[in-house]
């Protein structure tokens, strides 16, 4: 919905958020159900509100619990029945600088002012642990905003009794906790306020009236924010952009005015503006962001642009150029081909209006940013919170390598008449065993991100994963994949329970970058292999349709499993005897447990 | 700004807050006619009261508003 996108009409959302609730859910699934427990320090009735239609927009449909009115603390060290039932699988708390106790006074000694500190700061740990023993859930907490008067104005900063000073130091506490505890977020309402302005949104009306933390205009804000880490962490951020290059990535047209007549570079005014935004686009590259060009353009002339001295982003920074005269959506499609990624995965950077209400149209879901002035780019992209990042793993930080290893197979692949001699010569080895700790990060995402090569689209958290891995009754596979283009990390995860003697296929996902390599086939002969040690009779899998992963509808059929149920939704269930079991592979060279006895 | 063209664009910020059309307001209206108009939705109204006319209502005033009518003719004092 439009309404909802960056930059929305705060004022207009407010007013209008029973109608636009309505007409959120009268949108067709599919739902991803959260249950979202909402802790304030304040009033959090609007901040739910809100927060309930950005979700909504995104496919998430929450269902709140709200602690009692500043009830924060008490609701997370001592739960009540209905909190406890209601088994939240995010909990997010909303405090204020209000909500702490004790300051300095000015003039207290820096070891008061420490010991102060050191209070606060174990009034909230204390409460994120008894969160974590008793929910595990992920946590999001969100720093202090700077008081809104200072008594010793400026002084205030650096004086270790100033309460400014005091929320910055604490502020820094929660920091470190977050970078020690996977599963805390910090949500960073110190900037947030600085953007909207303290003044305003620290305005005294709104608390003393309402008891909101923060003015109610800025809650939309607010929400949005938070909206985005959540739907970072449930796996729905963007994968990749499709970039357009005239008076998007450079000024002028590089087809009439030549590479030498473009404007980039630290030349002229406008030259640094473009340069700045390449740079941007470049450091989210190396977030992990997939970049490709969707431009009107000869594939010379692109290219030409792209190699210009002073443009700092290369063809090789890309993973696929579609510079061409087809109409844009088609590039889209033929981008989202090439990567194994759905459209609505991708950004869509354009200047152009006419183009971008082509592409917005033909793709619902994928983004479409409305840029106008190219100076406001890079915030415009940035605000919008498309690639929110709340884990960072090595696979991020090697993913765009990882794809062009990909169009490199590809192109390999178009020099064998063979299949199989093709996918030999790729020299695959896999790595399959249990989980281990180092990978309960990547693990958690996959099974929060995959969607088409999924099952059963089952979700996990961090802490049911590591119960996953601890537990006896079920069996535990991850799939690693390394060929001589290079490493293509975790792609593969399994989990399965034992009932007697059947295991149940709870989740099967793969990551599509590895489509069609028999890797597949390597995780199947493994999860065999095992259930035979283990004396298990029957494996059986599960299909759950969505509207996503139609490609696996047929897997286990392919995998030599037999039909045994069908309901009128289409979930089907599959049954395999281990024991009749013959291996599928020939093409991957796999390591396991067993070789290392 | 007359009265009635106040109560024009009041009538249509309570529609569409309280999401029903047939809402009509008058001088003596209070939260009790209005289904859904509690506390926490009062906080909406104002805001969209102040939205609408431009001006910011004094925590005084808010807190001691008796009915429509004595909103009505604050905004006739300071909004536009």
């Amino acid at each position: 919905m439009r309404e909802l996108e960056y930059p929305f009409n705060s004022e207009y959302l407010l007013k209008k958020r029973r109608a636009l609730r309505k007409s959120l859910l009268n949108q067709e699934g599919p739902w991803v159900e959260k249950r979202i427990a909402v802790l304030g320090g304040s009033t959090t009735h609007d901040v739910i509100s809100m927060l309930e239609l950005f979700l909504l927009n995104q496919g998430i449909r929450p269902q709140f619990y709200e602690s009692e009115y500043g009830r924060f603390w008490q609701d997370a060290m001592f739960p009540d029945e209905e909190l406890l039932s209601f088994r939240p699988d995010f909990i997010y708390i909303h405090t204020t600088s209000r909500n702490i106790r004790a300051f300095p006074e000015p003039g207290d000694s820096p070891e008061r002012a420490q010991e102060l500190l050191g209070q606060e700061f174990s009034y909230f740990r204390q409460m994120w642990e008894s969160i974590g023993e008793k929910f595990g859930c992920p946590v999001i907490q969100n720093n202090f905003e700077l008081p809104d008067v200072r008594l010793m104005g400026n002084r205030e900063a650096f004086d270790l009794s100033g309460r400014v000073n005091f929320v910055t130091r604490l502020n820094e506490k929660l920091y470190e906790y977050a970078r020690s505890h996977p599963g805390f977020y910090i949500q960073d309402i110190l900037y947030l306020s600085a953007c909207y302005g303290l003044d305003r949104w620290a305005d005294p009306f709104y608390w003393h009236m309402y008891k909101y933390a923060l003015c109610v205009p800025a809650i939309p804000e607010l929400a949005f924010n938070l909206a985005n880490i959540l739907k970072s962490l449930l796996g729905k951020n963007k994968k990749a952009l499709a970039l357009n290059l005239d008076h998007t990535l450079w000024g002028g047209v590089v087809g009439d005015d030549g590479p030498e007549g473009l404007q980039m570079g630290p030349e002229t005014s406008m030259g640094q503006v473009y340069a700045e935004f390449q740079s941007y686009l470049r450091q989210l590259k190396n977030l992990g962001v997939l970049l490709n060009v969707n431009s009107k353009n000869d594939m010379e002339n692109a290219l030409a642009g792209l190699n210009h001295p002073d443009c700092m982003l290369k063809p090789e920074d890309f993973i696929v150029i579609q510079a061409n005269w087809e109409n844009k959506d088609r590039n889209i499609q033929a981008i989202a081909d090439t990567l194994h990624i759905l459209p609505e995965s991708m950004v869509f950077v354009d200047d152009n209006p006419a183009e971008r209400e082509i592409v917005r149209n033909r793709f619902p879901g994928l983004a479409v940013p409305e840029l106008d002035s190219p100076e406001q780019y890079g915030r415009m992209i940035d605000r919008s919170g498309f690639f929110e990042v709340t884990a960072f793993s090595e696979d991020d930080r090697k993913r765009n390598e990882m794809y062009r290893e990909n169009v490199r197979r590809a192109s390999l692949q178009a020099s064998f008449d063979d299949y199989e001699d093709y996918l030999k010569s790729l020299e695959m080895k896999a790595v399959i065993r249990g989980f281990e700790p180092v990978l309960y990060d990547r693990i958690t995402q996959l099974t929060n991100k995959s969607n088409q090569f999924n099952l059963t689209t089952r979700r996990y958290t961090r802490t049911e994963i590591e119960q996953a891995a601890a537990s006896e009754q079920m069996i535990d596979l991850y799939g690693r994949l390394e060929d001589k283009f290079g490493d293509n990390g975790v792609v593969s995860v399994v989990i399965g329970n034992q009932e007697g003697d059947t295991v149940h296929i709870l989740l099967w996902l793969m990551s599509c970058r590895v489509l069609k390599r028999g890797m597949e086939e390597a995780m199947m002969d493994r999860l065999a292999a095992i259930c035979r040690e283990r004396g298990d009779k029957r494996i059986l899998g599960y299909y759950y349709p969505t509207a996503k992963n139609a490609m696996v509808k047929d897997f286990y059929q392919r995998m030599g499993f037999e039909k045994t149920e069908e309901d009128a939704d289409g979930n089907t269930v599959w049954r395999l005897c281990p024991d009749h079991y013959e291996n599928q592979n020939h093409v991957i060279k796999v390591v396991s447990e067993d070789d290392e006895r | 700004m007359t009265r009635d063209e106040v109560y024009d664009r009041l009538n249509e910020i309570f529609r569409e807050i309280f999401d029903d059309d047939s809402i009509t307001v008058c001088d003596s209206t209070t939260s009790a006619d209005i289904e859904g108009w509690d506390s926490l939705e009062h906080i909406n109204l104002i805001v969209a009261v102040e939205e609408e006319f431009g001006f910011k209502f004094q925590m005084g005033q808010v807190v001691s508003m008796k009915d429509v009518g004595e909103m009505v003719d604050i905004i006739l004092e300071n909004g536009d």
